[in-house]
């Protein structure tokens, strides 16, 4: 009929072609994905290359400019900051020992965190250590509590009078000041970092030696190979990728820490990366500041990728597994006690004592005084009139914790950026998940994938800085967003853009396609497929995914450290105030107000796991 | 009958890159037809029926519904399922989870904002169909494979579509369920009068319930026919093959002349043709059903070497030289391991392939 009429207009086929897949609803997820990908994520990036090449206002009184008489046009190209970071007088004490520093740190911690971490788990899943259960489940708590509460609580116990303040618990009790390496410096920050990040090792290696067919290993013994024998050839070989994959998470996450070396480090200007970029900042020096961070990407993607080259694309991610395991144990004999005392008194020192030191300094009047005399619950509750048996102002004239309007409105800055940036990273996440899985195998997905991924490879605090430079200044419909409150919500969507791209495109697996098309005969429109079948069906693995967010955003330090103005403040940047100042009482209760509530959340995403288990979702 | 067909498929094409799910297809169905696509697993029948539906995009051709065009590479028309009046019963029934069976069931009618009172009597006769009074209140959980085969194609029924399809909806059943179901839905065809596209990869549910067989293989049709048809007339060897049971037997051989007849001589059977079938000396493939032997005083002498009772039949494998066969006996047949039978082939009962193309020649 009309073929010949139509086979003349080629435009009219492509219009229709075009408009068609416009009606889709993962075309169109995938394109509004695809914008905001390209704004909040591909646009900084190029936005800190760009100002890391460039001068900026500040940089008319760098004294390379002045010498060479340059007109330092803000915006114009220029390699002055490569050069004052790389090949300048500056370079050794604003790139190479924090380089140094830096290796130094996240070498330590990788190997005593990777090493204590994955034994442990050896031990609690393969042994026949009494009591294993419950000492693998007090070992996962360093993972729900963020990494810097255990420096504070180092610095309580180890800090000298080096620096200014008062004694720490350890010169209160011994009447002898710690070392100075004990207290600040290097030997404490790989300590209190891999307190936290063994964790992250055991439990992938657990769930990995979890998973192991013990048959395979039995099999080496029949075959006459001895016990060491069995785990050399066996088991290790077995396990290998969960612990390379934990290492190189851990490297990456060293190479990004920053509220650790921020308070065990800075006192004592033993410099990292991430510390040295956030004095550069503070300091006015934006662009050396970008080069440091340009630094700290291609070092953290690097890492990525040879994990993505050794084990295979995005295995990078913690999995918890809860697989139970029913293969015989390895007798430890009479070690068992020698080993389960071992642990009892790493799981008081490493686990519990952080928490409760930090508790303690809380409830102390004076700091450093670590009598019972001492003992006041002024910092959580009391009055800022309130004073002491010498008729002294308590804390200063600031009321406690509970009752500080300023703390309050942090405390409300805090939830509320969480809450909202949970809200809009769910959000996000089932159109990820749409977008990716509906439309697997295109272009636009295959894109959206890779950009989505591409936040997991900035740390923290080089994010936060990609963010201060792209929304300093007004952005093409954008207005300036510093110092608003949009800009935390958006600079914390923008970075867990990873992690909610795996729990929407895991949730959307779980719906299987066929689910959706049969409502689509029944002819049901797009929202009421999405709103009658895929989201019921998604909502458990979402909430979950609501809570983990809630939480991690509730916990972010690094991120938000450049962000905050004072009345965007959040807990934890409060705490950091507090450290700075060293007016530990305050920060430790709110550091414990923030455990509280991390560790609450996180029995409530438990909650929500069980019974998302408990109703399996079927095609 | 209608002047156009109900379903027609013209020069269809479905390729995920590389893979080819289906090539250069045409079909035409009848109104009233039950057609059953038949083929081995990945041959491309989900996807025909996802094509016909407009849940899957086809890379090139047309397809016809009622005569009206309903996709269109060439024109770039492509009409949303919702439109084209058909019902689809997935392979996994898809039924919602966290729906219970009334409320799956009601779900296309509450779209169409009928009224309460009516949907409820809508259900509740439809229910009474597939034989699941009671069960409304039940989520798809917690009924049995067979009600929730039933619960989809109530599900499918009550919107009134004029064209059922149907993927594999007995795949997941055990065997007696799976005959018990043959029957119902076969009496379901019969009743709603829909024209009905039924996927499976099972010949006998083919051979049972269809009107008409289209089979399948790597994305291509190798026959359409009538389960007859197929049957004594297979248009190839694959077709031969596949519609058989047990194996069909094949013999190459070639035609040669015994006192002025022209015979085939093939593992020791004498078949004769006639003249306009071959050329002389022409070799080709003789296929001849296990059904089809018979034992006679003046036949082809066997040993036999297995048996395999199947209850109201039984097979026996037997062989001569090099060469096995297997034979189908109806009732209750029984021979002991080693005895030799004497056979020949049913009169006219065999078929002739060409050895090169594997076409069917007689
Ligand atoms: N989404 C897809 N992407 C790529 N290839 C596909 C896709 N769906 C199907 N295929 C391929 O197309 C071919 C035909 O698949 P189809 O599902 O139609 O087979 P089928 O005949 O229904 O098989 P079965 O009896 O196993 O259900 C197969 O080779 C299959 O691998
Ligand atoms: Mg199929």
């Amino acid at each position: 009929m009309s073929e010949a009429a139509v086979k003349k207009r080629p435009g009219i086929l492509f219009l229709r072609r075009l408009l068609r897949n416009l009606k889709l609803p993962q075309k169109i997820m995938g394109i509004i994905l695809f914008v905001l990908l390209v704004l909040f994520v591909l646009l900084p990036a190029i936005n800190l290359f760009y100002t890391a090449f460039s001068f900026s206002y500040s940089d008319r009184v760098l004294p390379q400019v002045i010498e060479r008489g340059i007109k330092a046009v803000p915006g114009r190209f220029t390699l002055v900051h490569l050069e004052r970071v790389f090949f300048s007088p500056l370079t050794k004490n604003m790139f190479l020992i924090p380089l140094l520093n830096t290796l130094l740190i996240t070498a330590g911690l990788t190997i005593v965190a990777l090493s204590f971490g994955s034994v442990l788990a050896w031990i609690v899943v393969r042994t026949d250590l009494p009591g294993r259960k419950l000492i693998a489940n007090l070992a996962t708590i360093p993972y729900i509590i963020p990494a810097w509460p255990i420096a504070l609580a180092w610095l309580n116990i180890f800090k000298n009078t080096k620096v200014g303040g008062t004694p720490g618990l350890f010169e209160y009790i011994f009447h002898m000041t710690p070392p100075d390496w004990m207290s600040y410096g290097p030997v404490p920050i790989i300590i209190c970092l891999s307190l936290h990040y063994y964790s992250y090792s055991f439990i992938t290696v657990s769930g990995a030696l979890a998973t192991i067919d013990s048959r395979l290993e039995e099999t080496g013994e029949l075959l006459g190979a001895n016990k060491w024998q069995v785990m050399r050839k066996i088991t290790l070989p077995l396990v290998l990728p969960s612990i390379l994959s934990a290492f190189i998470l851990t490297f990456s996450r060293g190479i990004g820490s920053f509220g650790t070396p921020a308070f065990l480090g800075m006192p004592v200007h033993f410099f990292t990366l991430s510390t040295q970029l956030y004095s550069n900042i503070k300091n006015n020096l934006g662009g050396d500041a970008y080069i440091i961070a340009l630094v700290m990407i291609l070092m953290s993607g690097l890492s990525i990728y040879m994990n993505v080259k050794v084990i295979g694309a995005r295995k990078s991610f913690v999995t918890i597994s809860g697989k139970g395991f029913k293969a015989k144990p390895v007798l430890l004999g009479k070690l068992k006690y020698v080993v389960l005392v071992l642990l009892i008194i790493f799981i008081i020192l490493g686990v519990f004592t952080p928490l409760y030191v930090l508790t303690w300094q809380s409830l102390m009047e004076q700091d450093g005084n670590y009598s019972l005399s001492n003992f006041t619950l002024h910092f959580w509750t009391g009055k800022s009139d309130e004073v002491n048996k010498h008729g002294i102002l308590i804390g200063e004239g600031q009321a406690g914790i509970l009752r500080n309007p300023m703390i309050l409105r942090g405390a409300w800055n805090s939830v509320r950026l969480a809450l909202y940036a949970a809200f809009f990273t769910s959000f996000l996440g089932i159109i990820i998940g749409y977008a990716i899985v509906r439309d697997r195998g295109s272009r636009l997905s295959k894109l959206n994938d890779a950009l989505s991924f591409a936040p997991y490879i900035f740390p923290g605090i080089a994010f936060g800085a990609v963010y201060l430079t792209m929304f300093a200044r007004p952005f093409g419909p954008i207005p300036a967003l510093y110092g608003t409150f949009a800009i935390l919500v958006l600079v914390s969507v923008a970075k867990h853009v990873p992690y909610s791209s795996r729990t929407g495109t895991a949730a959307m697996m779980q719906v299987s396609k066929e689910l959706e098309e049969a409502g689509e005969l029944q002819g049901a429109g797009f929202l009421r497929r999405f709103f009658k079948i895929i989201f019921p069906l998604t909502r458990n693995g979402l909430v979950a995914g609501f809570m983990l967010s809630f939480i991690t955003v509730m916990r972010e330090l690094s991120l938000v450290v450049l962000l905050v103005t004072p009345s965007t403040k959040v807990l934890t940047t409060m705490i950091y105030y507090y450290a700075e100042i060293g007016f530990h009482q305050f920060g430790d209760a709110i550091t414990m107000l923030v455990v509280i509530i991390s560790l609450s959340g996180t029995i409530i995403i438990r909650r929500f796991q069980k019974t998302a288990l408990g109703k399996e979702i079927g095609g | 009958m209608a002047e156009y067909a109900k379903i027609r498929i013209e020069n269809l094409c479905k390729k995920w890159g590389k893979v080819v799910a289906i090539k250069d297809m045409n079909l035409s169905i009848e109104e009233g037809d039950f057609v059953t696509l038949l083929g081995p697993s990945g041959c491309g029948k989900t996807t025909t029926l996802r094509a016909i539906a407009g849940l899957e995009e086809p890379t090139g051709g047309k397809i016809y519904l009622n005569g009206k065009l309903v996709f269109s590479k060439e024109e770039e028309i492509v009409v949303p399922p919702a439109k084209r009046n058909l019902g689809l019963v997935f392979q996994s029934y898809a039924l919602w989870p966290h729906m219970t069976v009334f409320e799956n069931i009601a779900f296309g009618l509450k779209i169409k904002k009928l009224p309460k009172d009516e949907i409820r009597k809508m259900v509740f006769a439809v229910l009474g169909d597939v034989k699941l009074e009671g069960y409304e209140k039940r989520y798809p959980q917690e009924l049995s494979g067979g009600q929730q085969q039933r619960i989809a194609i109530a599900r499918m029924i009550i919107n009134r579509p004029d064209i059922y399809l149907l993927d594999e909806p007995l795949s997941n059943l055990d065997a007696k369920l799976r005959v018990d179901m043959r029957a119902e839905l076969k009496e379901l065809h019969q009743k709603s009068g829909a024209t009905t596209v039924y996927v499976t990869h099972d010949q006998v549910e083919a051979m049972t319930m269809s009107s008409k067989i289209c089979i399948m293989k790597d994305g291509i049709i190798h026959q359409v026919g009538s389960p007859e048809e197929v049957y004594r007339k297979p248009a190839d060897l694959f077709v031969a093959d596949f519609i058989s049971n047990p194996k069909m037997n094949f013999f190459e051989a070639a035609v040669t002349t015994e006192n002025n007849k022209r015979v085939i001589n093939a593992a020791g059977f004498k078949l004769k043709i006639g003249p306009e079938m071959l050329g002389p000396e022409e070799k080709v493939k003789v296929a001849v059903r296990p059904e089809d032997f018979v034992i006679t005083d003046n036949g082809t002498e066997y040993t036999v070497v297995n048996q395999l009772p199947a209850g109201s039949s039984s097979i026996v494998i037997a062989g001569r030289g090099g060469e096995k066969i297997s034979l189908l006996f109806e009732g209750n047949f029984k021979v002991a391991v080693g005895s030799k039978l004497r056979l020949s082939v049913k009169e006219g009962l065999f078929n002739l392939f060409n050895l090169k193309t594997g076409k069917r020649i007689y």
